[in-house]
């Protein structure tokens, strides 16, 4: 922890003061709120760069600065600094949520613009910018904490941004309750951390951690409850029903928040918190066991959706299935979920902006069914969508190769039948990925028209097709980029210390090549599935067809998690909350009641001395001051 | 006998404001009366601003001056500092010329041919600014005195205007003129207590100043009945111009009763004021005493407190239940008393300027509530005001919950510093009875924030006026107030606990 930045606190309070001036704006800022809005997300993004270059002009053991910005509370010995750090971890999400943030401002210029609430939106994005780099750039879990609601809030005032409509709003208001019941997540591990080791910030709980001051046990609660809080906010099994409503929200914040940054933030904790899973052992499985069951179920969703948004969105909820497996594999695995994070950010954010461009041109429909074809129409997002889909199915040398390869390979590694069960999960998540990703491709950009009658579709505007473009660039070469001399690994080592070189050398289950082999394998047989499917000269129903297996219907409703959500928590909660009602009426309120009713009386009864007249006023006087009298000479005696 | 030693530049805040005044006096006889408003509110307004700016420049200052009679040290720039910013927040409710809270003509009598007149010519007279600013140089003076002469003339100079200022109400006149004459006998009664434990505090002590009541308490043994009847009777005098129970009758008559503008000057700046005195001469001039005090003390604050919370439920009247809240928060005050230690002294300051901005901005909000004959005070009437001005009913929700206490509210740190300050000189007895009141105080505070929000409006011309800048500059000052202290209090409690150290014995 060596030197100071005094440019940190513009990266949140840039977008911060955006938002502010566009919220509080009146009408005359309508013209012109979306380029305040994204003037100041770039400039966000050009501070995050000049830190960026300076973090590699120095050695990479100094490379973390701190900004220390006010004491925020001291209370005896607690104190909390509000105190801003910057490290290579950091720096990786700063760059993320504010380069693909700026992107996708400069998308929702056109997608938004006949939007009458242009202005409003632009300034909750510059809100969640301002939370999301709060969330990552504080040092300590209670900041973070701040940043964490910060972007929960964000996430619900744009996922019901057109809360006009009922569903959107109900879809807003389940996502904020998943979250809640996440936080109650993190505030617990606030508290465990700070009586476990009287400090929230994260050197002070790591320094505990490494001096033995908490027992194994209050480890891996602190351990539990992070996970719980990261199940939350990134939507992994058992809290994911939220993220395919979410998509409610325009599509650019489905882009930014429920597949590039904000849903990440769980991967960012565990990785940020590394210095407790890796001595809480039990955590840690928990960690994997979350993740593995995460990219099955997400993939699994993804297989049965029609709509092209909830497609992706189980897609997300998988390759961060992914992500989290990864962190709970020990110090390897940290810096490669991080590489499957940024890859990700890149060709999901590029290919939910290709969605949208669907969208745009095929009026709002997002039914998959009524796509088709569409390859000639719109040229530049069939084919960055196509890189972006080639990305994330993993083929060579697109950046979802070298990202979920690693994550593979490590998975294998990770020793006797865990390494095998782990593998052959990550592998046939691959393959599943391969099928319902190829099959999105097929039914929107291939086969037969099946529009609407009113449908024409055409190409979008050149704001929308650029962000497209570069994020389709991103997705070709970041991979190969970060993989290049192991440069990402290396770059993150100071901040997890996983000791990189001995991974080369460790015994694998199998040489990295058979890996590669085996994963394009099942690449290749779920692509060859979807196209026998969906290909050349198969017909595609309008309408989802009916008849179909039990468990197609299940995978339709999400894996029953809603219906399980309700039946094991919703109806209860009902049924308690009816039972709490009838006790608080009787018991409590009568309890209240009586008491409320006689401190009435007792006050009517004390009012009666407020007489109004003076003479009984002065009489109160004399007893006062003879009470007193009284009482100093009893004292005296 | 030698020309007396005045120190001009360091009791310049008090001169200042002063001066004014009786320039105002003299605005008043001689300049027209068309201009007269203007002259006023500009002279008024430079005094305090000069007086602020010389408070400022005496910060470091720590010493007795004026042949020993008045004390400036850091408790007395920070009690000057906050009376003059509150007295700044009053005057420009006073100042108000939107609606009008204060008679036409207060030497007419109420309801007669000349009052109506009066009214029909739209008259308005000014003589509130002269009154106003010797009020403020009493108040100025009063925490700074070192000697019981001093301490009494400021008593004075700080009531009298008061008595007057109480009477000037617009609406319900005879309501204000009973007000202010019940104020003023009531006052008059118990400055005869002070005066009488001022005269025995001279025949034990020999001397009136401050410093020679202390050394004789020091050096003889402290069973004096003329020692221990004149701290009795001193403490009546002050407990009642503190509004503590039972010397605190006067008060929810008098709040109700004066001008709401006035109401809202006096229940910031008297209180800071007395609360001043009151930590000087408790905690430096009959220290020694603190065993024989502390007890009675403990249970006047408890009795306050209870008295104070437990009315206020039964109140109809907003004004009523903002004067019983007064009260209550008087006990809670006085808790910082019982403490007698270091952080007693910044946890009263500290307390005194955040209730002050919380009280100013309730009572600024309560003159913007109106219908066709004047202020609506009848809490009944309140109901639906969320719906009917969301804005000005959240502010008033936000005072409310800094009243009650309530987190990342300006209240919550005072309380919370106040109560630590007692907690930490062992006096649990307080702090518990301090925070079951805060608890039934909630309630009556959630109430109103109940009433506005989950009932209907009704309709019967109840509206929230427009305020004029003036007022809003007050109620937005006092909402941004009562909430940075509330969220980032740290740098106040900094300043304020730097500062408060009384100049050494």
């Amino acid at each position: 922890m060596n030197g100071t930045s005094q440019m940190l606190v513009y990266l949140i309070a840039i977008p911060l003061f955006s938002a502010t001036v566009l919220l509080l704006g009146s009408r005359a800022l309508d013209k012109v709120g979306h380029i305040i809005g994204t003037l100041a997300s770039t400039a966000a993004f050009v501070v995050g760069l000049l830190e960026f270059f300076a973090m590699l002009g120095r050695a990479p053991e100094n490379r973390a600065v701190t900004q220390p910005l006010f004491t925020w509370i001291e209370v005896g010995n607690f104190n909390v600094g509000a105190t801003l750090l910057l490290d290579q971890l950091s720096i990786c999400f700063v760059l993320l949520i504010t380069g693909v943030g700026t992107l996708i401002h400069i998308y929702s210029i056109a997608y938004m613009s006949h939007d009458k609430d242009r202005r409003r939106f632009f300034a909750f994005l510059n809100l969640f910018i301002a939370a999301m780099l709060l969330l990552v750039l504080g040092d300590s879990y209670l900041s973070l904490y701040v940043g964490w609601e910060g972007v929960g809030l964000a996430s619900y005032l744009l996922i019901g941004f057109w809360n006009q409509k009922p569903a959107y709003a109900t879809a807003a208001k389940k996502a904020f309750v998943a979250n809640r019941v996440g936080d109650v997540g993190l505030s617990l591990a606030v508290m465990i951390a700070f009586v476990q080791f009287g400090s929230v910030s994260f050197s002070g709980v790591a320094e505990g951690v490494e001096a033995g001051k908490a027992s194994s046990l209050a480890l891996n609660c602190l351990g539990a409850a992070l996970l719980l809080a990261a199940v939350g906010k990134s939507a992994q099994f058992p809290l994911q029903a939220w993220l395919g409503d979410a998509m409610a929200g325009p599509t650019p914040v489905s882009a930014l928040i429920h597949a590039a940054t904000m849903v990440t933030a769980g991967v960012y904790l565990i990785s940020r918190s590394h210095f407790v899973f890796d001595v809480a052992s039990v955590a840690q499985l928990l960690v994997v066991i979350v993740g593995a069951i995460t990219l099955l179920f997400g993939a699994i969703i993804g297989m049965a959706k029609d709509d092209i948004k909830k497609a992706l969105a189980a897609s997300t909820m998988s390759q961060i299935g992914y992500m989290i497996l990864a962190t709970g594999l020990g110090p390897v695995g940290y810096a490669f979920a991080m590489m499957h994070l940024l890859t990700h950010g890149f060709f999901k954010a590029g290919m939910f902006l290709g969605a949208g461009s669907v969208m745009h041109g095929m009026n709002d429909e997002v039914d998959m069914r009524k796509y088709g074809a569409l390859r000639k129409y719109m040229p530049v997002t069939f084919i960055t969508f196509g890189l972006g889909y080639l990305a994330i199915i993993g083929v060579p040398p697109f950046a979802g190769f070298y990202s979920k390869d690693k994550i593979i390979e490590i998975a294998l590694d990770a020793g006797g039948a865990k390494g095998i069960i782990l593998g052959s999960i990550t592998l046939l998540g691959a393959a599943i990925t391969a099928f319902y990703m190829s099959r999105v491709m097929l039914m929107t950009f291939f086969g037969s028209k099946r529009w609407e009658a009113d449908a024409h579709p055409h190409e979008s505007p050149a704001l929308m097709t650029i962000p497209m473009v570069i994020l389709a660039i991103g997705s070709i070469s970041a991979g190969f980029i970060f993989n290049l001399g192991d440069r990402f690994i290396n770059f993150l080592n100071p901040v997890f210390h996983s000791d990189h070189s001995g991974h080369g050398e460790k015994e694998h289950l199998l040489p990295p090549i058979v890996v590669s082999a085996l994963a394009l394998t099942a690449v290749a047989i779920g692509v060859s599935i979807a196209i026998a499917k969906y290909g050349r000269g198969k017909s595609i129903p309008a309408v989802a067809p009916a008849d179909v297996s039990v468990w197609t219907k299940v995978a339709r409703r999400d894996l029953l998690q809603d219906d399980l959500n309700e039946a094991l928590f919703m109806r209860p909660g009902q049924e308690l909350t009816k039972a709490l009602a009838i006790v608080d009426e009787k018991v409590i309120d009568g309890a209240v009641r009586g008491v409320g009713s006689l401190t009435l009386d007792v006050a009517s009864g004390v009012r009666r001395t407020q007489t109004g007249f003076v003479r009984s006023y002065a009489l109160w006087v004399i007893v006062g001051a003879v009470g007193i009298l009284a009482t100093i000479a009893v004292m005296s005696l | 006998m030698p020309t007396p030693k005045i120190e001009y530049g360091i009791l310049a805040p008090v001169l200042v404001v002063l001066a004014a005044a009786v320039l105002a006096v003299l605005v008043e006889a001689f300049v027209s009366r068309r201009y007269r408003y203007v002259v006023q509110t500009t002279l008024s307004f430079a005094a305090i601003a000069l007086g602020l700016f010389t408070v400022i420049l005496n910060k470091d200052v720590s010493g007795r001056f004026a042949e020993g009679s008045v004390a400036v040290d850091g408790v007395t720039i920070v009690l000057q500092g906050t009376i003059l910013i509150f007295a700044l927040l009053g005057l420009l409710l006073i100042a108000e010329r939107g609606f009008q809270s204060f008679t036409a003509q207060a030497s007419t009598l109420p309801g007669s041919a000349d009052e109506q007149r009066a009214l029909a010519s739209g008259l308005q007279q000014t003589e509130v600014f002269p009154l106003t600013l010797f009020a403020v140089g009493g108040a100025l003076l009063f925490p700074a005195a070192n000697d019981l002469i001093t301490l009494f003339v400021a008593l004075e100079v700080l009531s009298l205007p008061l008595y007057l200022m109480a009477g000037l109400s617009q609406r319900r006149r005879l309501l204000s003129q009973e007000a202010g004459l019940k104020y003023f006998l009531l006052g008059a009664f118990s400055s005869a207590f002070f005066l009488f434990g001022s005269a025995f505090l001279y025949g034990y002590a020999g001397t009136t100043t401050f410093d020679g009541i202390k050394l004789q308490i020091t050096t003889s043994p402290g069973n004096d009945l003329f020692l221990l009847v004149g701290l009795a009777m001193l403490t009546v005098g002050l407990l009642f111009k503190v509004s503590a129970a039972p010397f605190h009758s006067w008060t929810p008559d008098v709040y109700q009763g004066a001008p709401t503008p006035i109401t809202a000057f006096m229940a910031a700046v008297t209180k800071v004021a007395a609360f001043g005195a009151f930590l000087r001469i408790f905690y430096t001039t009959i220290g020694g005493m603190v065993w024989t005090w502390r007890p009675i003390i403990i249970a006047i604050s408890i009795l306050t407190m209870a008295i104070g919370t437990i009315i206020a439920i039964a109140q109809k009247d907003v004004k009523r239940v903002l004067a019983y809240s007064a009260i209550a928060h008087s006990g809670f005050l006085l808790t910082g008393i019982v403490a007698f230690n270091k952080s007693g002294v910044g946890a009263t300051l500290l307390y005194l300027l955040t209730y002050g901005f919380t009280t100013l901005g309730t009572f600024a909000i309560v003159t913007l509530v109106r219908d066709a004959g004047g202020e609506v005070t009848d809490l009944n009437r309140w109901s639906g005001l969320g719906k009917r001005s969301p804005l000005i009913a959240g502010i008033f929700t936000l005072f409310l919950l800094a009243l009650a206490g309530i987190p990342l509210t300006s209240g919550f740190v005072g309380k919370f510093a106040i109560f630590s300050a007692a907690y930490e000189s062992g006096n649990i007895s307080v702090v518990i009875a301090g925070v079951l009141a805060s608890a039934v105080a909630a309630f009556f505070y959630i109430r109103i924030v109940v009433l506005m929000y989950f009932n209907d409006p009704q309709e019967d011309g109840t509206s929230v006026v427009i305020p004029s800048p003036v007022t809003a500059i007050t109620i937005g000052v006092c909402a941004v107030a009562t909430l940075v202290l509330g969220v980032f209090p740290q740098p106040v409690i900094n300043a304020v606990n730097s500062l408060a150290m009384f100049v050494a014995g």
